[in-house]
């Protein structure tokens, strides 16, 4: 069918959605009134039982630390995934003959190199502040992982090109990634081995508000980190592989 | 506050329609960026500073960052297809 | 009240646009694009069930436990709605490049073929 048929009956199925929608949401509570009583419960315990001061981590690395353990498999897989759909295959005319070595820096202006070198640091260490401060404050493992990720790209962008390339070229990325997934599954298990159920809290709680209070959430909190971490630089090497051979097989 | 949070979600909803709307890729991914930002907005007014960051991060920089990549390499390639057609 | 309910009005506006923009789209990455502002109309659905009117952010650092704070659960629902948008844009966006690559061209008219 054409696209101006397919528009007009979208528009009359919209239309039916928006009566569905419409029937639907007269049932649901209206705006801040809130009626759940598992909210409820788990404030009030989740500091005492827990340790930790972030109720929405502890839930997510402990309470239902299960559902994260699959999202971050859901996460593994599709950086599998794409590393799978790039792979060199034998349509590349330029074989493996030129290794991805950037020798020349990008032409960049000052400003912006000097306002990049000034960045990095600032990112790292705020990158690790947020994955190790997880339980305390809102952060944790992902968001620090997607930081600390961003740091090889800000190198990039400072002109530095020679470090970018032995960052990404680095080993270390594919072994912090497959290490943060294995790492989590190996809490798990540990759990198994002390006769309690698969991801319970076995480590000492601690104080709450100390660094290394919480067990389990600060161990999954870095675990993860190191996971997310890995996995983006490596979708964006996979990215930045074939546009820097190609940049390479132009200028020669 | 409660004004605020009815002005927040009617310039979400009136951002949505903007990014569907640019059809053009490279003019969409910044519609994209402010759409993310504006969304982290709102969820800092509602009171969750975790999905705030997360999305800051995510729908900010790393889709933006990730559709920009996937992009030059469609042009790189179209350009080597090219070449080769005209060989 | 009639303008309580306007999460979810917003949630159901989000949502048509995007499919519209799937329905009507030339260009396969308009279309992933369009994909996640599908999924945003979801965050906007468990934002607006989890809100408290006077609550703050779940997060007692520094303050005391018993305070009014908004639904943690629902947050921790959101975190994961978040990265699962980040891995599925990740695989659709290669799997474009891919058809780029082997196809020529990125209309979904013109793609209309199933090679081999």
């Amino acid at each position: 069918m054409s696209a101006r048929v397919r528009t007009i009956f979208f528009l009359c199925s919209a239309a039916g959605l928006v009566a569905i929608f419409i029937w639907g949401f007269l049932d649901l509570p209206p705006l801040g009134d809130y009626r759940g009583p598992y909210g409820n419960a788990v404030v009030q315990i989740a500091v005492y039982e827990r340790h930790a001061t972030d109720v929405v981590n502890a839930i997510n690395y402990d309470y239902r630390a299960f559902d994260t353990l699959g999202e971050e498999f859901i996460f593994f897989a599709s950086v599998l995934g794409v590393l799978l759909l790039f792979r060199p295959t034998g349509t590349d005319d330029k074989g493996d003959k030129h290794k991805t070595k950037l020798e020349d820096a990008l032409p960049i202006s000052d400003a912006l190199r000097v306002s990049m070198q000034a960045m990095v640091g600032t990112m790292i260490v705020f990158g690790v502040y947020m994955v190790t401060h997880g339980q305390l404050t809102p952060g944790g493992g992902f968001q620090g992982g997607v930081i600390l990720a961003s740091a090889p790209l800000v190198v990039y962008l400072s002109g530095d090109v020679k470090t970018f390339e032995a960052i990404i070229a680095s080993p270390l990325i594919k072994l912090a990634e497959c290490g943060g997934a294995a790492g989590y599954a190996a809490i798990g298990t540990a759990a198994l081995l002390f006769g309690t159920h698969f991801l319970t809290n076995i480590i000492p709680l601690g104080t709450t508000g100390d660094l290394f209070s919480s067990g389990a959430i600060a161990v999954i909190s870095a675990v993860v980190g190191l996971e997310i971490t890995g996995g983006f630089v490596l979708l964006m090497k996979t990215y930045l592989r074939e546009i820097v051979e190609e940049r390479l097989g132009e200028s020669e | 506050m409660r004004l605020l949070e009815y002005v927040i979600l009617l310039l979400v909803g009136a951002a949505a329609p903007a990014v569907v709307l640019s059809r053009d890729p490279k003019a969409q991914v910044v519609t994209l960026s402010f759409y993310g930002l504006l969304c982290a907005l709102m969820f800092f007014i509602f009171q969750a500073p975790d999905v705030a960051l997360s999305q800051i991060t995510i729908g900010a920089v790393m889709l933006p960052l990730l559709i920009l990549l996937a992009l030059t390499k469609m042009r790189r390639q179209n350009l080597r297809r090219e070449r080769e057609g005209k060989k | 009240m009639i303008l309580a309910y306007l999460p979810y009005a917003i949630a159901a506006w989000i949502f048509l646009w995007g499919l519209y923009g799937i329905v009507t789209s030339k260009n396969l990455v308009h279309q992933v694009v369009c994909l996640a502002i599908l999924q945003t109309s979801t965050y906007v659905l468990l934002l607006a069930i989890g809100y408290k009117v006077g609550g703050t952010a779940p997060v007692f650092a520094d303050i005391p436990v018993g305070t009014v704070v908004v639904d943690p659960l629902v947050q921790a629902l959101m975190l994961t709605d978040i990265v699962v948008e980040a891995t599925v844009m990740a695989l659709l966006l290669s799997m474009v490049v891919k058809a780029n690559e082997l196809a020529g061209t990125v209309d979904p008219e013109e793609l209309r073929f199933l090679m081999g």
